[in-house]
């Protein structure tokens, strides 16, 4: 079970983004330590567990019994006002996981690989010396140090081994969500095979509430809101539930928290010895707050490139510099787009969100958030759709218009 | 004066430790400890905390 002195890299937090990078590095022969806080793998959740097709496609991941528990065949999203669009297909189009189960099977691919993973052991510093960081990690009571040339750091928001190491990761009020959830049974009252979404400020300012099923009645019933609001996220989950008869006297089985980087996205993501990966580098989905695919992703092209610092034994900023691009080529320019779509969001006002729930189709919702309107479908929502309305028309000029992104509120 | 930290309402979730601005907060595992020497007393991670456990006073 012990730690040694050196390890060719470490990687802090064994989260979706450290197992990714993790099982890739161990798989090259490359001697891995992984460390996490946690007395255990994927607990407790900060997560609603929603994965969608895409995501097992691009990263060629089978769903496996065990912890892709519900198939997905659509979503419904709801106005205030209670009027809803809805898209559901035939086939599956993702699933909502039990992650728990998924994260520990990462953890035992990478440990097959070669990983050494080490549970309860807290990195509390970090500095480099002679072109190598020494990690202080606390466990059981004792202080110990490892050395290693690079530290890929994928501990989640709150990403201090990178601030140890002179990177500035640090979450922007403005562009964070604050997540709240109970994991429910005994629920009733909506479609199991779709993910529902409630909009309206009064309901989930700056947000949503989410119903994500999984199997028997169960649910992720949770919250994400802006992060400067007045009262708490769980402050807006709990008056929603009280007023939800298919919820009301459910069971809570789990309660969950977390906070989401939905936008503050990082210029640059390592430095001398250091790569970072996963939420610790704000790879989030701003619109909604979606991360463990982008976390796999993120933490693979980690590895891609520790790997290659790894072979050549070179570890300086300068060497490690192709990741930022790499990581925006790859993701990071499609998540900056849909930043756009969030921020236009965020200008709705309730009777908004009731207007377009009763004009706009599901695919013209998705086209709107992916940033992929083309100008036949920017004229044709002008035109017929929004015309009536002078506010949305304003909004949506600017959106359509402006491509550095909408101004900051 | 720092902010405190009520260990019976917080969740361990690491939102606050994200945003403070001086790194005056660390999470260890279940227990959350805040640095009374580093805080500046600014509030971020009262307006983060999804259950409201953390306080300044004024
Ligand atoms: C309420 C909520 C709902 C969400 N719902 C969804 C959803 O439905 N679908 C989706 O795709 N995404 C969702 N997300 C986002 C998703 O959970 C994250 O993006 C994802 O977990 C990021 O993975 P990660 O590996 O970067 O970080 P994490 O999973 O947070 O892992 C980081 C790990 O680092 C460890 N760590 C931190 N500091 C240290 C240290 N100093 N020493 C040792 N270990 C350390 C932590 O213990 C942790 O295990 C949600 C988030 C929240 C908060
Ligand atoms: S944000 Fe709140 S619940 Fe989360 S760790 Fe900080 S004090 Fe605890
Ligand atoms: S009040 Fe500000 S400085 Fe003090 S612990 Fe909270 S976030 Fe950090």
């Amino acid at each position: 079970m012990e730690m040694k002195d050196n390890y060719d890299v470490v990687i802090v937090g064994a989260g979706p983004a450290g197992l990714a990078a993790g099982i890739d590095l161990a798989k090259e022969d490359v001697n891995v330590l992984i460390l996490d806080r946690k007395q255990e793998i994927g607990c407790p959740k900060r997560c609603a567990e929603g994965l969608g097709l895409g995501w097992f496609n691009r990263l060629e991941l089978k769903p496996k019994k065990e912890w892709a528990v519900q198939p997905i065949h659509g979503a419904a999203l709801y106005a205030p006002n209670g009027e809803g669009v809805q898209m559901k297909r035939k086939e599956v189009m993702g699933y909502v996981l039990e992650r728990k189960m998924f994260e520990k099977d990462m953890a035992i691919q990478a440990a097959k690989a070669g990983a050494k993973i080490l549970l309860k052991h807290q990195v509390i510093s970090a500095k480099r010396e002679d072109g190598e960081v020494i990690l202080t990690v606390e466990a059981d009571n004792q202080t110990r140090t490892v050395r290693t040339p690079l530290v890929v750091a994928c501990d989640g928001v709150d990403s201090l081994t990178a601030k140890m190491l002179g990177l500035n990761t640090k979450l922007d009020l403005n562009e964070t969500d604050a997540g709240y959830q109970y994991e429910m049974t005994g629920v009733s009252g909506y479609d199991e095979h779709l993910l529902h979404l409630y909009f309206g400020t009064d309901i989930a300012p700056r947000g949503y509430v989410w119903i994500f099923p999984k199997r028997n009645g169960t649910a992720n019933v949770g919250i994400g809101i802006g992060a400067y609001e007045e009262k708490t996220a769980k402050y807006y989950l709990d008056k929603w539930i009280s007023e939800q008869d298919g919820l009301a006297n459910g069971s809570i089985i789990e309660v969950n928290a977390g906070a989401i980087p939905v936008g503050g996205f990082l210029d640059k993501m390592e430095a001398d010895n250091l790569i970072v990966a996963g939420d610790a580098g704000h790879m989030v989905d701003p619109i909604h707050g979606g991360g463990i695919g982008i976390a796999l992703e993120g933490g693979r092209l980690a590895a891609k490139h520790a790997l290659k610092a790894i072979k050549s034994e070179k570890y300086s900023n300068e060497d490690l510099e192709a990741y930022t691009p790499d990581w925006y080529n790859t993701r990071g320019n499609e998540l900056k787009k849909r930043l756009k779509g969030r921020h236009l969001l965020e200008q709705l006002k309730d009777d908004d969100f009731n207007y377009l729930a009763g004009s706009i189709t599901m695919d013209e919702a998705l086209k709107i958030g992916n940033g992929a309107l083309t100008k036949k479908d920017k004229l044709l929502l002008l035109s017929k759709k929004l015309v009536t309305r002078p506010g949305l028309v304003k909004i949506f000029m600017k959106y359509m218009k402006d491509d550095s992104g909408m101004p900051k509120k | 004066m720092a902010a405190k930290n009520n260990f019976e309402k917080c969740l361990y979730c690491g939102g606050c430790v994200g945003v403070c601005p001086v790194q005056a907060i660390t999470l260890k595992d279940t227990r959350l400890i805040i640095d009374p020497k580093k805080c500046i007393n600014c509030g971020a991670c009262v307006s983060i905390c999804p259950v409201g456990a953390n306080k300044v006073e004024k």
